[in-house]
């Protein structure tokens, strides 16, 4: 119960850096999900983080080349100024 | 048990903000790893090895890995060389290093001790791979989807940046067909104003 206290913790983290945050907030979701899989003994919860595992890996490919796309479009933004855009 | 958990949480708490207040990019996935790690560590205290393994592969190995090489290749700039010289001052790696060592004793005090569950003990990969592949089948093949998805995605939109020089080309050698076909043009109006 401590433990998903924790957890509601680290989910409340903001968003700056925003694929990054994002994926602090899937890593939080899946610990959750990890630690009321082991609190109820049941191995679903682990299931549950090998798909929020997936889903992350895609969201974080089509993010980057997002990126990478406004990188391009406006060549005036260095990495610097898109480190700046906070949400 | 509970004391390797909340120490490896506190670590990851305290990396997560250190992330946050980064102003550089390079310095805030450095502590975005290191609270991955711990998160992993965490998994490995709850009782979740697979899951341990899995989130320090893909998460700190996979998704790290394309994180830094978006920012390498968005950091080809003019001024790269003194960037990194501003960035490579020592004293920066102070932080991650130090809390990369208290999750490696972390690490080292469990595994020679018995790394049982926090409490309900240890679910192993066995069991998460037949709940995986028998009432979660359907997510599964969702997840393959997905990932189909995520990569064609990927590919459409990294693919557009190289045709844009390819339709230039194009216009360029239209433009030189359109050239020479003028200077043909010309080279006959002139060779007939030589004739005549």
């Amino acid at each position: 119960m401590f433990s998903l206290g924790l957890t509601g913790l680290l989910v409340r983290r903001n968003l700056i850096f925003v694929l990054m945050s994002l994926e602090v907030m899937l890593n939080t979701a899946g610990l959750a999900f990890v630690v009321g899989g082991s609190r109820w003994h049941q191995p679903d919860g682990q299931v549950m983080f090998v798909f929020i595992l997936a889903m992350a890996a895609a969201e974080v490919a089509v993010g980057l080349a997002l990126v990478v796309q406004i990188y391009h479009r406006f060549k005036s933004l260095d990495v610097d100024a898109i480190s700046e855009m906070r949400g | 048990m509970d004391v390797t958990f909340y120490i490896a949480g506190a670590i990851a708490v305290i990396s997560t903000v250190l992330m946050l207040t980064r102003l550089n990019v390079v310095h805030a996935l450095l502590y975005l790893i290191v609270s991955l790690l711990a998160v992993s560590v965490d998994f490995f205290v709850l009782g979740a090895p697979f899951v341990a393994a899995l989130e320090a592969i893909v998460y700190a190995g996979a998704i790290m890995v394309l994180f830094l090489f978006v920012i390498m290749m968005l950091n080809i700039g003019r001024h790269a060389a003194e960037t990194e010289r501003e960035w490579l001052t020592p004293g920066i790696w102070k932080g991650p290093v130090l809390l990369a060592v208290i999750l490696i004793l972390e690490v080292v005090y469990l595994a020679r001790g018995a790394s049982a569950g926090l409490g309900t003990g240890a679910i192993g990969p066995k069991e998460v791979g037949i709940a995986l592949f028998g009432p979660y089948i359907i997510g599964v093949e969702l997840a393959s989807m997905l990932l189909l998805a995520g990569l064609v995605g990927a590919y459409h939109l990294g693919i557009r940046k190289t045709e844009k020089p390819e339709i230039r080309h194009v216009t360029d050698t239209d433009e030189g067909r359109a050239d020479t076909g003028g200077d043909l043009v010309l080279a006959g109006t002139d060779r007939s104003a030589r004739t005549t």
